[in-house]
């Protein structure tokens, strides 16, 4: 049925503007979703009372723990002083309740409190990583040599302003790209295969990948060490690293990957295939579109894993302080490898090189994790207010160009498809 | 041209011919585009398949070569001198699996908390950096925790380790055998090294992993039956208990999992921080400790071949293990009721 067949509908085919009944989204000032799903509701409410007592108890805590350390144990040492203090709060804490309320609300109380001490315990810890690795290694990556030198004029008495990791940088960026040169176009084939073309093959593809995600990083190192240098005899090189890398990281990605691309919304392929499109031009132009930012997370978080790991290069790369462009012929190191073998020396200032290494390392895995959250961690189809901007500015333009179109060709619309259809069956 | 009629046009034609109301063979033509494209696409899924099976062919065929000349000695055997014929896993694996279960030990509890704190207790506007906070410890690499737990931790838990084993000595795990706590000149040094450090940094590895997985499981329990709870009397600890922690149990149980594996294929982290040796070390605070994969770092250089083909038996062993753990982390996760979602 064509749009003109009642009456109504033909009035309003001649009414300039007013042809298509297409929503545009935006167009009347809401742009969400009617059905969108409920959202969660704060329903924490902090009263005076809860305050007053966790600053009293802490306050006890404090105050009772040094009066132990100075007059009753011999303890020492700021830990056994924070362990101490911290079952005192704790005790504090529920005799403080249980003045007011029952054992339900004290049992609520501590619960809460032992959360929140979890979670600062393992986000201090984990703080404490990171500060002290930027700490350690400010001395070497704060002198300018430290980017641009390599560590062949270096030796281990050398003081910090002689050499710099920039080879291993170098190395690093090298191995990386080649993996990601074979990972890349391979694992999102792979991936598109497990998820485009379902089959009992593809179930045995799936279950192999996904075993292999367990594979042992260590265990790809020494796979190639045994294959591609003793095997068939050629040297340890940055090349036979990249090979290592690429064993890790293709599980990885393909099976990310395959779970973004098994959640684009099926309507939206049917809809392409429907308009008559071949199931190849949908994927390029429906499937990967619709999943790219969580796709490119999948490949950023693999890439950060190949770059953080040490043992696959450790058997492979072979250890040199000289520029290696080569990717093919000589050793060539990795900044994890280097930050590695330098803290085993027992020379500070090696030490010291090594956690410069690691810092700029962290921060390069950073880097990556924050590109993939900004432009990743959406679902499929989820667009960014930018996005949804622009998706919104091109439904309008689409409008006012069917509103312009109309009144020029108004016959057009009237073109009897179906009788013809008709005819023929008759 | 009207609804109706073509309705109507249709039950005739159905009408007159009955018999043609059966399925049709519907058959679909590919135009020489998509049928390059399924080819390339089945091509990099086989390319795929056998680049891994490959690798898993390879270990299991060399790795074989040893465990048939090892005989069953190969996993009760503690010494590893492949060249001279005596060569087992049982201290290597004991190792792998002693710091593995201390990491998950230690890091349970943690991830459970934090998970807990980002989904239920922190406040609003804080969760997404939080979040992003965990995410990105997940991602630090293990070289770090290793430097870390080689120069700051070590100095920092000797007392603590010397305190469990002054305190809790009498359970088997924790004695010190060398290390006599009356002893006013007892050196602490023979608490370093030891499986429990390498534990605990494995620990700090794998929390934030888990964290993550349980926080996202978490973060899906159904808004009606929080508010129910809470509607019905429930204080927050006890809506927690009874609706977040068994609808994510899946999830909990599969992230505590996922964090096993990566527990035991850890490498670096370990190796930096153990001093290897080659006995079953039952007791977690005393020197020395081992795994398979820093028994492979750490041989792997000067192997012969025999060597290398019973490194490689090892390896195997752990990727079994780590894959059982992770293909049981998978089924446990899909089957909760979270899971179906995730």
């Amino acid at each position: 049925m064509t749009i003109t067949d009642t009456p109504r509908a033909q009035r309003r085919a001649q009414r300039p503007g007013r042809i298509t009944r297409t929503a545009v989204p935006g167009r009347d000032g809401r742009s969400s979703h009617p059905t969108r799903p409920e959202t969660r509701r704060n329903l924490a409410r902090i009263r005076r009372d809860d305050v007053l007592r966790v600053v009293g108890a802490a306050a006890a805590a404090v105050a009772g723990t040094a009066w132990l350390f100075a007059q009753v144990f011999p303890f020492e040492g700021p830990l056994t002083f924070v362990v101490i203090a911290y079952l005192l709060f704790v005790g504090f804490f529920v005799v403080l309740i249980s003045f007011d309320d029952n054992r339900v609300t004290v049992i609520d109380r501590v619960a809460a409190v032992v959360m929140h001490s979890l979670a600062v315990v393992l986000i201090l810890a984990l703080a404490v990583v990171i500060v002290f690795t930027l700490g350690r290694g400010s001395e070497a990556f704060l002198n300018w040599n430290f980017w641009v030198q390599d560590l062949s004029l270096a030796g281990p008495l050398d003081p910090m302003t002689v050499g710099g990791m920039a080879h291993a940088a170098i190395g690093t960026l090298i191995m990386i790209s080649i993996s990601l040169a074979i990972a890349i176009p391979l694992g999102l084939l792979c991936a598109v295969f497990l998820a485009e073309f379902p089959s009992p093959f593809a179930r045995i593809v799936r279950t192999v990948v996904e075993a292999m995600t367990a594979l042992p990083s260590i265990v790809c190192g020494l796979f190639i060490y045994a294959t591609y240098i003793l095997l068939f005899g050629f040297d340890k090189s940055g090349f036979a690293a990249s090979l290592a890398i690429t064993i890790m990281i293709l599980p990885i990605i393909i099976r990310s990957a395959d779970v973004v691309l098994r959640l684009v919304p099926g309507t939206l392929k049917e809809a392409s295939l429907a308009l008559g499109t071949s199931q190849w031009r949908t994927i390029w132009h429906v499937v990967l579109p619709t999943s790219k930012s969580g796709l490119m997370t999948a490949i950023i978080l693999g890439t950060a894993r190949g770059i953080g790991e040490t043992s696959p290069v450790l058997l492979t790369a072979g250890y040199t302080t000289y520029y290696n462009l080569n990717p093919f012929s000589g050793p060539m190191v990795s900044l994890p490898f280097a930050t590695f073998t330098l803290v085993k020396s027992p020379e500070p200032s090696q030490i010291a090189r090594g956690f410069g290494a690691a810092a700029v390392l962290m921060v390069l895995v950073f880097v990556l994790f924050l590109v993939a959250r900004i432009i990743g961690g959406k679902g499929a189809g989820v667009l960014s207010p930018g996005g949804q901007a622009r998706a919104r500015a091109a439904s309008l333009r689409d409008a006012v160009r069917f509103d312009q179109r109309v009144p020029t060709t108004p016959d057009r619309l009237d073109v009897p498809a179906i009788p013809d259809d008709q005819e023929v069956t008759r | 041209m009207s609804g109706p009629n073509i309705l109507e046009a249709l039950d005739v034609s159905d009408g007159s011919r009955p018999q043609d109301d059966s399925p049709r063979q519907l058959t679909t033509v590919r135009g020489p585009s998509d049928t390059v494209f399924r080819v390339a696409a089945h091509g990099g899924g086989v390319l795929v398949l056998s680049i891994m099976t490959l690798v898993g062919l390879f270990l299991a065929v060399r790795g074989a070569e040893a465990i048939a000349s090892a005989g069953p000695s190969f996993l009760t055997e503690q010494d590893w001198e492949p060249n001279s014929g005596r060569f087992g896993i049982a201290a290597v694996l004991f190792g792998t699996v002693a710091i593995a279960l201390i990491a998950i030990v230690v890091a349970l509890p943690l991830a459970v908390g934090t998970a807990t704190y980002i989904s239920e207790y922190a406040p609003l506007g804080l969760r997404p950096l939080l979040v992003g906070i965990v995410d990105l410890m997940a991602a630090i690499p293990s070289v770090v925790y290793g430097l870390w737990g080689m120069f700051w931790l070590e100095g920092a838990i000797l007392p603590v380790a010397q305190w469990i084993s002054t305190y809790f000595g009498w359970i088997p795990i924790f004695n010190v055998p060398n290390f006599n706590p009356g002893d006013p000149l007892a050196t602490p040094t023979v608490f370093t090294a030891s499986a429990f450090l390498a534990g605990l940094v494995v620990a700090m590895m794998v929390a934030p992993v888990a964290a993550s997985i349980m926080r996202e499981v978490f973060a899906q329990a159904p808004i009606g039956e929080r508010e129910g709870a809470l509607a019905l009397g429930s204080t927050k600890w006890g809506m927690i208990r009874s609706v977040v922690y068994p609808f994510g149990m899946g999830g909990m149980i599969g992230g505590a999992m996922l964090g096993l594996g990566r527990a035991l294929g850890e490498t670096i982290a370990v190796y930096l921080v153990i001093s290897p040796v080659f006995v079953i070390q039952p007791h977690i605070l005393q020197t020395g400790s081992n795994s398979i994969s820093s028994l492979i770092a750490l041989r792997y250089g000067e192997a012969s071949p025999f060597e290398l083909s019973a490194l490689m038996a090892a390896g195997l062993v752990l990727f079994l293990i780590t894959m059982l753990v992770n293909f049981g982390a998978g089924i446990i996760i899909q089957r909760s009721r979270s899971g179906a979602a995730s």
